[in-house]
């Protein structure tokens, strides 16, 4: 790994009384795929929007490629590429428009912006598509485009701000795929997900953010050494039976750390699973709760995050 | 500037592809037009065009009988509630009157008019008639215009005639030459007197610059239609921005190496080139297909030009005042409509009291008809210096105040 690309200093930002990111310091080395992960509203897209000079800072300091975000932006705006949540592109305009507009704004011209466009448009797949207007696309296609847009001026560093949300599963893994392939060939990546299996997949380190503070930070078996050996039990409770009866009960089974309910899931931390599932299985058959399905879990980041919470990413 | 124009550029493209933008910004002032010229009868020959109690002054210098009759045909009862004539001697002091404002034209029989008419001498001249109107009521100088050329139209028809008579009984005997002038005047009296008359004598239409015109009541309804839908473009323009805003492409903008300037000022000029675009593509078309003179080319570019100037500024004050696109729609159709009829697109301002015509001035849509009407009447661009200065300071005036209110709200930043 070489130096950090971004380094961030107790960034705050605030939105009158409301205080969305509270202080928050990490950096990203040169060439590697960091996530930011988090629940909905945890300040993932707040940090982003600021660091991509979108927004202001209430407070500390953050640098990309040596300049200050806050004093040099239109310099920070030449390095960093934006993929953002929500789809911004020009529906009335061809793919191949919208991805020409954007490349003017990032200074492309001539025969470097006609280069590149068609780079693009192969990289996302849409090459034979390239002449339709957006709006004839499906969701999937308009992903791609979107982040085809972040992509034409080859930016050092490229924020992508949860970019499968709202994507069937086949779009999602084309996007994913693509990620790991832009880190391959050198873009340094820092990804917003509330997605823990998309985070585990992609990153060489990950930033789990809960209410706007940073709570755990590092590499993947870092994070996870902080729950110890634990497993995690995922039970499936019938949709007609109370999954909350079930939960409180195996509290008490000895080898039992937690036990949380999430719709009609019950997600059980313990030492050692295999030797739960028995009692488990009893107890539930005392209170006539009809389980569905039994999954044990080597310990991830999920169990991270409801280790350090006591809530699940989803709540 | 490159970037701002490009910004500008796409969002042309993009409003030249909502069909539904295409129907309020094309078709319906163009078939509006249309369709206000045929109730006026414009396309048929008759004109209703609603106004009343028209204010001018006949200087009658003629002594003879046909300045008389043309006298009395606009002092009739049938034109009593159209109308309303007055006499005076001093051509000067009538002609300072109406670059006054105080009346919509005048009318001057010149000495000799009847002499010269009944005269059997090819030789000799009919000395013009004067119409010196006032460009700033072109309605109203058009219903005069009109009843004075079917006059003088039936003028000629009769001395046509009477030529063949008088040739015909001298040429079987029954009239001696020198009975011949006094057979003449005897007739155009009785036929005058019948409510004939028609001409070569020609009716000289002038404005203050001199410029002789014909007035098209189309020439006013055209320009009202399209500024009227002008204000459409702009308020709609305006409300692409808060668009953008909602949609993540204006805060996608704002991430790229482009200032708020050259974002602000890229939306602006987009706004700017298609409402001006809309105006040309209007102009021509009603050319093309009503025959319809706008006037001096030039002129009228610079008009448009200015008038979008105008409208771009009313459309930018309510996109700065509204929170969301909805908000700039609603307003921005009322306004439409409230400056359509307060600007004189759908009543003829020389109608109202001052004070509604004072207030119009508010608009882009008065000031814009005021230029086109003159242009129309065969003003050149020395004659509209006034509305295309007043659009210019109230487009600026109004951009000046929607950037301070939209950087106070922090354009794009949170």
């Amino acid at each position: 790994m070489m130096a950090p690309i971004l380094e961030v200093q107790n960034l705050v930002k605030k939105y009158g009384d409301f205080t969305a990111v509270k202080g928050i310091s990490f950096d990203i080395k040169e060439g590697e795929i960091f996530s930011l992960l988090g629940p909905n509203g945890a300040g993932k897209t707040t940090t982003i929007s600021v660091l991509s000079t979108l927004y202001t800072a209430t407070g500390g300091s953050a640098t990309i490629g040596g300049h200050s975000v806050f004093a040099e932006p239109m310099t920070v705006r030449q390095i960093i590429g934006i993929v953002p949540q929500e789809l911004a592109l020009y529906d009335d305009l061809t793919a191949r428009e919208n991805l020409s507009f954007w490349g003017q704004m990032y200074n492309l011209s001539g025969k470097t912006l006609a280069t590149r466009i068609n780079e693009v448009l192969e990289q996302i797949g849409l090459t034979d598509k390239a002449n339709q207007r957006v709006k004839t696309y499906s969701g999937g296609m308009k992903r791609r485009v979107n982040i085809g847009v972040g992509l034409l001026h080859r930016p050092r560093l490229l924020f992508m701000d949860e970019p499968t949300v709202g994507i069937d599963p086949q779009s999602r893994r084309a996007i994913l795929d693509s990620v790991k392939e832009l880190n391959r060939q050198g873009m340094t990546v820092l990804y917003t997900t509330h997605y823990m299996e998309e985070a585990q997949e992609l990153s060489d380190r990950v930033g789990i953010i809960d209410h706007g503070e940073l709570i755990a930070l590092g590499t993947q078996a870092e994070l996870k050494s902080q729950v110890g050996q634990n497993e995690t039990l995922v039970l499936a409770v019938a949709e007609t039976d109370d999954p909350q009866i079930l939960a409180d009960k195996l509290k008490t089974v000895p080898g039992v750390l937690k036990a949380d309910v999430i719709d009609h899931t019950i997600t059980t931390i313990t030492p050692d699973a295999q030797g739960i599932i028995s009692p488990t299985i009893l107890l539930a058959n005392q209170l006539g709760i009809k389980i569905n399905a039994i999954d044990i879990q080597e310990p991830n980041l999920e169990a991270v995050f409801l280790h350090l919470t006591g809530r699940a990413l989803r709540d | 500037m490159k970037k701002a124009f490009l910004i500008g550029w796409k969002d042309v493209k993009l409003a030249f592809r909502d069909r539904a933008a295409l129907l309020l910004m094309l078709a319906a002032p163009f078939l509006l037009t249309l369709g206000l010229g045929l109730v006026t009868g414009r396309f048929s020959g008759s004109s209703n065009t609603g106004i009343s109690d028209i204010p001018f002054v006949i200087v009658n210098q003629d002594e003879g009988q046909l300045g008389t009759e043309l006298v009395k045909v606009f002092e009739s009862e049938d034109m009593a509630d159209l109308l309303e004539p007055s006499s005076a001697s001093d051509p000067v002091a009538a002609r300072q009157a109406v670059d006054e404002d105080k009346l919509a034209a005048v009318i001057v029989i010149p000495a000799g008019f009847s002499e010269s008419f009944f005269s059997s001498q090819d030789s000799i001249e009919a000395p013009a008639i004067e119409l010196y109107s006032n460009p700033a009521r072109p309605t109203s100088v058009g219903v005069i215009t009109t009843i004075l050329e079917s006059f003088l139209a039936r003028a000629e028809m009769i001395r046509a005639g009477s030529e063949v008579t008088l040739t015909q009984l001298l040429s079987t005997g029954r009239l001696q030459p020198q009975e011949v002038a006094a057979a003449a005047e005897r007739m155009a009296e009785q036929q005058s007197e019948a409510g004939a008359s028609n001409s070569s004598l020609t009716l000289k239409n002038v404005t203050e610059s001199g410029a002789e015109v014909d007035f098209d009541v189309l020439a006013y309804m055209a320009p009202g239609m399209a500024l009227m839908f002008l204000m459409f473009t702009t308020t709609n323009g305006g409300r692409s921005l808060l668009a953008e805003q909602r949609l993540g492409t204006l805060p996608r903008l704002l991430t790229t190496p482009v200032n708020t300037t050259q974002v602000l000022g890229g939306k602006v000029l987009g706004i700017f080139l298609t409402g001006a675009a809309q105006m040309l593509i209007l102009i021509v078309a009603s050319t093309l297909f009503f025959q319809l003179n706008w006037g001096d080319p030039l002129a009228v570019l610079l008009l448009v030009l200015a008038a979008v100037v105008g409208a771009v500024g009313w459309g930018m004050i309510i996109t700065a005042l509204a929170r969301t696109p909805g908000q700039v729609s609603a307003v921005g159709s009322a306004l439409m409509l409230g400056f359509g009829i307060l600007g004189g697109s759908f009543i003829n301002l020389d109608n109202m009291p001052n004070w509604f015509r004072v207030i119009a001035k508010i608009t882009p849509n008065a000031w814009g008809l005021d230029g086109f009407n003159t242009l129309a009447l065969g003003g050149g661009l020395a004659n509209i210096l006034t509305p295309i200065l007043a659009l210019l300071i109230m487009g600026v005036a109004l951009f000046a105040i929607s950037v301070f209110i939209i950087n106070r709200r922090g354009f794009g930043q949170r």
